[in-house]
């Protein structure tokens, strides 16, 4: 069940000497070729040549989501732009996207991490998959899509949207995996059995993620499917879905760490924490061209165990998710910041930064609603003024955030004000 | 001609109307009439009461948002038919109905109050071709 078995089960001291060896090389790269990097590394007195192996990484700064965006769109890239050959972009928290780049390498490394988990989920070249995830500027679709071909399976893209269709085409075509969020296939599930044909379906396989779900969501799948579940984990920054997945032993998530190095920090002190304790994740990508990162602050919380796994794996593991060190809320895979729910009404300027965001998840779909205080300016006593302006404020958001989400409007003051840090989200998940 | 309305936005929760009576009877206010209108998430209250000003200072103080809007207040006849001759006057002057409430217990006179897209010609036609079919506006 190993696609590369030279890799995902090296010795601790072989893939310690790999690791040193690109590492050198990464700092080299970034510290010629991106002047943000180079500051950076002169501002705390390092030079590439201090860099001798992977013990030393400890000794580099920190990059966050914010050094993306301050060095928007291109800025942190490290090839030439003849050199990229396609970027994908996310959300951040001012509205601003963060624009992410690939060379030619970077996509066949991609696909060659998203082929060795499909591989891992048990997928194989007579597979085929559907990859219900967006396919766009989000990485979701094209990364898994890229990886699927890798593998030589045959790939359906379906994307998102329409679910009938899919489960149709599921059966047309005997389709024994998907690859969507694991909300949509939950929903997919309740279709399929709406439509009474659980019985008829050919699906044997599900790898789900892009959005943070618990054990017993995964075993509901399982079970409602009558397939296996599993987890892939990855975020734009770093390269996509395909920096680590979890095995059929499903005990945490294999990083390839033979292309990203994980470590697990405290986010108050910014100090490394013990394996198996839970801390904010940090990737350094080992082998990236166009976007190397550099000790990049995930903000996901989870901890790390490098023991052997029972699947003959060596590689680390991290932990399903704890949750995250910022207020980032993944909402039908989508990343959302409250703040960006703030600047979009405040910049509307017919209403008040009193908001309240509740997030929940109905037929396994995630909801959202946003409570929004009527304040008398804008205040008419007509309901079709009223509902417009609720019109008004779903259509701003949904720019803002990408997705729709349910206004509701309140009476002034209505929303809890809070002493310290604002209280703007409900999420009524339970997701942890 | 035109009369002073309250709204208020009311959330659809429990108890939440009677903290409006409580406001406006801790104002001594007292209320003509009124129509709540709903919508699944929220109602707005709209009134005629004795003291417009003070009403709409009151709730505010209660943290209610309260505008005050200027409507008709139309007396005519109790009679069929004269709703009819007061939409048609409307009607030739392209005036559309934002929203009206009224109720007749008198057996002479039924009062409504409008609001027009446009109150000042609605009131300058009643006052010029209302007064055939006894329609008159009055300031409350």
């Amino acid at each position: 069940m190993i696609w590369n078995e030279a890799k995902e089960c090296m010795s601790r001291d072989e893939m310690a000497a790999l690791q040193s060896a690109r590492l050198v090389k990464t700092v080299n790269r970034v510290y010629h070729n991106v002047e943000f990097y180079r500051k950076k590394m002169q501002k705390v007195g390092i030079e590439p040549g201090d860099i001798k192996g992977i013990e030393d990484i400890t000794k580099l700064p920190y990059t966050t989501k914010a050094d993306l965006r301050d060095n928007y769109p291109f800025g942190l890239f490290a090839v030439p732009k003849s050199e990229i050959v396609r970027v994908h972009a996310s959300s951040g928290t001012t509205g601003k996207a963060t624009v992410v780049g690939y060379t030619r390498r970077d996509i066949d490394i991609w696909a060659e991490c998203v082929a060795r988990i499909l591989y891992m989920a048990g997928l194989r070249r007579e597979d085929i998959i559907q990859v219900a995830y967006g396919y766009g500027l989000f990485t979701g679709g094209l990364g898994l899509h890229y990886g699927a071909e890798n593998l030589g399976a045959t790939v359906v893209p379906m994307s998102t949207g329409n679910t009938k269709k899919l489960i149709t085409m599921m059966l047309d075509f005997e389709a024994t995996g998907i690859a969507c969020t694991p909300s949509y296939l939950l929903h997919i599930a309740e279709t399929i059995k709406e439509m009474g044909v659980r019985d008829q379906i050919k699906l044997k396989t599900a790898v789900c993620g892009a959005e943070p779900w618990t054990e017993q969501m995964r075993l509901q799948i399982e079970e409602e499917l009558g397939i296996n579940a599993h987890d892939i984990y990855g975020l734009s920054e770093i390269m996509g879905p395909g920096v680590a997945a979890d095995c059929e032993f499903h005990k945490g998530l294999h990083v390839h760490e033979d292309h990203f190095f994980p470590e697990i920090i405290a986010p108050d002190t910014l100090e490394p924490v013990a394996p198996g304790e839970v801390g904010e994740l940090v990737f350094t990508t080992l082998t990236k061209e166009g976007l190397p990162m550099i000790r990049y602050r995930t903000k996901d919380l989870t901890s790390i165990t490098y023991d052997k796994c029972e699947c003959g794996r060596t590689t680390a593991r991290i932990s399903r998710f704890k949750g995250r060190s910022d207020d980032m809320l993944v909402i039908r895979g989508v990343n959302v910041f409250p703040s960006q729910v703030e600047a979009a009404l405040l910049e509307m300027g017919e209403t008040t930064p009193h908001y309240m965001m509740i997030v929940d998840r109905v037929n396994n779909l995630d909801t959202l609603e946003i409570k929004v205080e009527v304040e008398e300016k804008f205040f008419t006593d007509e309901i079709k003024q009223l509902e417009q302006l609720s019109k008004k404020i779903g259509h701003v958001i949904h720019q803002a955030l990408g997705i729709q989400a349910k206004i509701t409007l309140v009476e002034p003051k209505s929303i809890e004000r809070s002493m310290g840090k604002a209280v703007h989200v409900i999420d009524n998940r339970n997701l942890v | 001609m035109l009369t002073k309305q309250v709204s208020v936005f009311v959330e659809n929760k429990k108890g939440r109307m009677e903290q409006v009576s409580k406001c406006l009877s801790d104002g001594n206010i007292n209320i003509a009439s009124m129509i709540l209108a709903d919508t699944s998430e929220y109602g707005l209250l709209r009134m005629i009461v004795s003291d417009a000003p003070k009403a709409k200072e009151v709730l505010e103080a209660a943290g209610f948002s309260a505008i005050i809007t200027k409507v008709l207040v139309v007396k005519f006849p109790n009679i069929a038919g004269t709703l009819d001759k007061l939409m048609g006057l409307f009607n030739e002057l392209d005036l559309s109905i934002e929203y009206m409430y009224g109720i007749s217990t008198s057996a002479d006179s039924a009062t409504l109050v409008v609001k027009t897209s446009d109150n000042d010609a609605a009131a300058k036609v009643i006052s010029e071709k209302g007064a055939e079919s006894d329609i008159s506006v009055i300031c409350m």
